[in-house]
């Protein structure tokens, strides 16, 4: 059994990774038009409080969509292909990126944001000096569950045309094709995980340069040794 | 160089922080702001870089009104230690004490070598300390940094909010004698806030006793120990008066000097008690009056060395010091 999911992968090798380098191109121009806005928002809501919670309830029940209607009833105004599932897409990654880049922000600590007014930063310094700095492990914890999010939502836009993986995953469901359909989300999941790990050794990367104490995943030690 | 004209700061919530306050700061010398826990020392500091504006009244920044002055200039010019330290956790030591002449727009080469100049005026090696974190120092060490930072920029003006508050005794008398010699040093003009009257009769040379929101009495330590304005200050001041005199004044202000080391062996041989040509009890130039007598009770003899960089540069007798103590 295992064997003919082996051999399925190596007969379409070469479209399981033009569907893969597809499915990443979604994700990567999703995030492109998805990391400005959902941290300006986040930004916004830390600096205007009275914002926060009626934001943070509209990315949260944006998620709430179900990703194949959300699809359905873009396609009348985007037509088909990528643009209705980028749209759809960046409305999906928006709640933890501005929730992570809000609670990144508002929880640096009074004292330095004090510190820093009292040493002369404009308001805006502090924000690039102080808080965007110490926020940014966190918003790119946001940003690592936002891209784990958007890569399993991805596979459902090949139901109206944008390409990836779910091309494969519905093609085998159509054909009753079990090795298609098992060996496209195999590579969807470890799409994810490599996804999920780059982006934890990038957050643990910036923790290290803020001078806290983690404990390190292998890759980051790895890398660390390697640069130093 | 400061100077505080009939100055009333009413906070949003209607609180009212302080009430007619006027004192002035002389260039180059250092006022303590004491009084108890929520008296308003922090507003009246606060007022000084203008992170609050006065309700009514002025304050005077070198001859100017501070409304006059723009918000970020005023603060870059005037160093400020915040009462909590407040470093930036996420910057290295060495990046903290950069912040200010960052942001006056030094360059680099000038801000590196500034930096490493106030790392060891502040006693932190900066080969060991430059490149570390916030979070992997003591908290003397945290102090010691936040001052730094706070001198960086060579300020006209410091303000120090409860800086040595939060640190154990021993730290706390270590950083504050290191502190009086850096004054000495630099000879900045110093605001200091502090809940100790100890603290204030030991660092300043003109102290303002606040009681809640109010100014009571504006003078120099030894005033404030010998004529107290009132029950207020007399009960803040507390017990040992005269020993809190003595120490105000140092050893060599007092002394007779001597200049030939032979003098002190022939005359004095006697009463300095000396083991073997060591020298066992003597004092220091800088030593207080204070732990100048108690070196004298615990020695039980009538005169003293003064002794500096192993000579004996003077003599002081136990009676010199009952004399103070008795009469003023
Ligand atoms: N931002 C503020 N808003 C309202 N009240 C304040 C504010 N800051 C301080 N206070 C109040 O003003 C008084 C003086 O506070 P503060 O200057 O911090 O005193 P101290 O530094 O002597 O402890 C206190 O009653 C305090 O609660
Ligand atoms: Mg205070």
């Amino acid at each position: 059994m295992i064997g003919s999911y082996i051999e399925f992968t190596l007969d379409n090798w070469q479209d399981l990774l033009q569907l893969l380098i597809e499915h990443i191109e979604l994700v990567v121009q999703t995030l492109i038009i998805a990391l400005p806005l959902g941290i300006s928002l986040g930004i916004f809501i830390a600096y205007y409080q009275p914002a926060s919670l009626s934001v943070l309830w509209g990315a949260g029940v944006a998620m709430t969509i179900p990703s194949l209607a959300l699809f359905g009833l873009l396609v009348p105004f985007l037509g088909i292909g990528n643009p209705p599932v980028i749209v759809a897409l960046v409305l999906y990654a928006q709640l933890p990126i501005i929730r992570n880049t809000y609670i990144g922000l508002t929880g640096v600590e009074k004292d330095m944001i004090e510190a820093g007014e009292g040493v002369g930063m404009t308001r805006w310094q502090r924000l690039r000096q102080i808080q965007i700095p110490v926020a940014l492990p966190v918003i790119t914890a946001g940003v690592r569950n936002a891209t784990v999010i958007l890569i399993g939502v991805a596979t459902v836009g090949a139901y109206v045309g944008a390409g990836g993986l779910g091309d494969y995953i519905f093609t085998g469901i159509y054909q009753a094709n079990t090795e298609m359909i098992v060996v496209a989300t195999v590579v969807v999941s470890l799409l994810a995980l490599v996804f999920d790990y780059g982006l934890k050794i990038i957050e643990q990367f910036l923790q290290l340069q803020n001078g806290e104490d983690v404990a390190l995943t292998r890759g980051t030690k790895a890398i660390t040794k390697v640069i130093t | 160089m400061i100077k505080f004209d009939n100055v009333t700061k009413i906070y949003a919530d209607s609180t009212v922080a302080i009430r007619d306050i006027s004192f002035e700061v002389a260039e180059g010398t250092t006022t303590v702001l004491v009084g108890p826990s929520g008296c308003g020392k922090t507003t009246t500091m606060k007022l000084v870089n203008r992170l609050e504006d006065p309700t009514e009244g002025a304050v005077y920044y070198d001859g100017t009104n501070t409304q006059e002055i723009g918000v970020t200039e005023l603060r870059r010019d005037i160093g400020y230690v915040i009462q909590e330290i407040g470093l930036f956790n996420h910057m290295t030591v060495g990046e903290n004490v950069a912040t200010v002449p960052k942001l006056k727009g030094w360059d680099d080469g000038q801000i590196d070598d500034r930096v490493d100049k106030l790392l060891e005026l502040m006693a932190l090696s900066p080969e060991e300390y430059r490149d570390q974190y916030p979070r992997e120092l003591s908290g003397g060490q945290r102090q010691r940094v936040g001052v730094a930072r706070a001198l960086a920029a060579d300020p006209d003006v410091l303000l120090m909010d409860e800086p040595f508050g939060a640190l154990d005794p021993i730290t706390r008398a270590d950083l504050q004698d290191e502190f009086l010699e850096i004054q000495a040093e630099i000879n900045t003009t110093i605001l200091f806030v502090t809940h100790s009257i100890d603290e204030a009769l030991k660092m300043g040379d003109k102290i303002v006793i606040f009681d809640v929101g109010e100014l009571v009495q504006y003078d120099t330590p030894r005033n404030i120990l010998e004529n107290p304005n009132s029950e207020f200050v007399r009960d803040f001041v507390g017990e040992d008066i005269t020993l809190k005199k003595l120490s105000l004044i140092n050893v060599d202000e007092i002394m007779r000097p001597t200049n030939v080391i032979e003098d002190t062996t022939d005359q004095d041989s006697k009463t300095a008690v000396t083991n073997g040509g060591e020298v066992m009890h003597h004092l220091a130039p800088g030593d207080s009056l204070k732990s100048a007598l108690s070196t004298f009770v615990e020695s039980d003899i009538q005169s003293l060395p003064v002794v500096e960089d192993e000579e004996t540069i003077g003599v002081i007798d136990r009676d010199e010091i009952y004399e103070i103590y008795n009469g003023g």
